[in-house]
């Protein structure tokens, strides 16, 4: 689909979008190990016709990297809505809602509530890991703070936030059959919108969408299928050992392997296009994201590939 | 030994969930003798301490209790979910492989995933439903049978998350 705008219209937010029923595009932006966000704000500029927000990581992979705040800061100069994540591996209770609170203020619109990563596998081993929250505690308590106007300790916030609520479901992560009512806990304590971990199984994907249907659940949040290209060989194997919850099925593997070694980059933007207009078919998909890691400037082509963009939205 | 210093590690149950199950009954709170025990522990900190050790003990042999004081095992099948290496007290992450590993220690199997299939086998599977709230960490090394007993952890899960915010009432 592509939306027409004329230089006037004021932009729809991702939460406008999704209330009117467009298919939404958002994509990963994962900040630099740097003191610079240069290569936040090129990402920005390289993809903010063709998407509708972008997520900036927290400390992913528990690595180090500029934080989610400032990267989202970045983005809203490059004029690309953001989506802070916001995990509980590294803050109490106080910090997470100090910092829930400064995106408030600095009118991050949306944020994304994660648990987070363990530290064991990251690039500080040695570091405490707190998860005095989880994902589901953090998501309830920041509801409380933008509907009930409170803390969690009770106290009243003189300005109420107004956050679109996002969390993150892995439909390939055992119990398959329990993912559906976890993430039904989640839109109970407060998620809006789902992004899911990467699909690259898309029949198991369509069964964790049917029982969060019957659920109703679809009705309740907007879910938005997490994609992505595979690069090279060596992308792949990382995928398949190094990143938790990642599930690649045999034939994708077989498919990847199948193919010269200088045409595996143009398979894997192809499979990711092909995914993505098999999963927009599945009801109750409202969105996909979009995770391309060192590798955004592929993003355009699978979009366009996937028939969900044909040409840039306006510039402005 | 405390262990709630010791870094939390996957832990498979050693008993049934069914006997558990059972036993909860016996030593359910609206029992009057239970709070009535409770209550005299509180008031006598050598038999408090006497029997927050006989807890551990027997807790720690059964479900690899970390004396967390705010018991979470009835509902999940008596799996502890404070065995979780992040501590997750509303199931399991999305970092579970596909072969129900761990996603710290990929050795063991992840504790929500035996949760959940301990439930399940015994007709449960809807407590893992419940939201559950944050943990008072005040509470690490106390009774929390005691806790239970006297009412303490009455506002620890709800099954109704929109009339039950996740503000505490004061």
């Amino acid at each position: 689909m592509t939306v027409e705008r004329n230089g006037t219209e004021p932009r729809a937010s991702l939460r406008e979008k999704l209330q009117r029923g467009d298919f939404v595009v958002t994509a990963e932006i994962g900040p630099p190990r740097s003191a610079s966000l240069e290569p936040v704000r090129r990402k920005a500029r390289l993809l903010r016709d063709w998407i509708d927000a972008a997520n900036v990581t927290d400390g992913q992979s528990a690595i180090v990297r500029v934080a989610s705040w400032a990267g989202c800061l970045a983005l809203m100069q490059e004029g690309v809505e953001p989506v802070m994540q916001l995990q509980c591996r590294d803050r109490n209770r106080i910090a997470l809602q100090s910092d829930l609170l400064g995106a408030a203020a600095s009118g991050i619109p949306n944020v994304l509530l994660l648990t987070g990563d363990h530290p064991r596998f990251g690039d500080h081993p040695d570091a405490k890991p707190v998860f005095d929250f989880d994902s589901i505690h953090l998501l309830w308590t920041a509801r409380a703070m933008r509907d009930q106007a409170r803390l969690l300790s009770g106290r009243e916030l003189r300005l109420a936030p107004n956050w679109f609520l996002g969390a993150v479901e892995n439909p390939f992560a055992p119990p398959l059959q329990f993912r559906a009512e976890r993430l039904g806990k989640k839109v109970a304590a407060g998620a809006q919108f789902i992004q899911t971990q990467f699909i690259f199984d898309v029949p198991i994907f369509a069964r964790f969408m049917q029982r969060v249907r019957d659920l109703g659940l679809h009705e309740r949040c907007s879910i938005l299928a997490g994609v992505g290209p595979i690069k090279s060989l060596r992308a792949l194997e990382h995928m398949c050992r190094d990143v938790p919850g990642m599930y690649v099925p045999e034939d994708v593997i077989r498919r990847m392997r199948g193919v010269p070694e200088d045409r595996v980059a143009a398979e894997g933007l192809k499979l990711c296009s092909e995914t993505i207009s098999q999963i927009r078919e599945i009801p109750g998909v409202r969105g996909v994201h979009v995770m391309a890691f060192a590798w955004e400037d592929a993003i355009p082509e699978i979009l366009r590939r996937a028939g969900v963009r044909r040409e840039p939205a306006r510039s402005h | 030994m405390p262990t709630s210093t010791t870094a939390p590690r996957p832990f498979r149950p050693a008993v049934s969930a069914r006997s558990m199950l059972l036993l909860h009954r016996v030593l359910d709170r609206r029992i009057p003798f239970w709070p009535a025990l409770a209550s005299w522990l509180r008031e006598a900190p050598r038999l408090y301490g006497a029997f927050t050790f006989a807890e551990r003990v027997t807790k720690e042999r059964l479900f690899g209790c970390r004396m967390c004081g705010q018991c979470e095992l009835p509902s999940t099948a008596y799996a502890c979910p404070m065995t979780c290496p992040k501590q997750l007290r509303n199931g399991p992450c999305g970092g579970v492989g596909m072969d129900g590993s761990c996603e710290v220690y990929p050795s063991q199997r992840c504790v929500w995933l035996m949760a959940y299939e301990r439930a399940d086998a015994e007709g449960h599977a809807e407590d893992l439903r419940r939201l559950q709230r944050p943990i008072d960490q005040r509470k690490w090394g106390q009774s929390s049978w005691v806790n239970y007993w006297l009412g303490e952890d009455e506002d620890l899960w709800t099954d109704n998350p929109a009339d039950a915010p996740a503000v505490r009432p004061r």
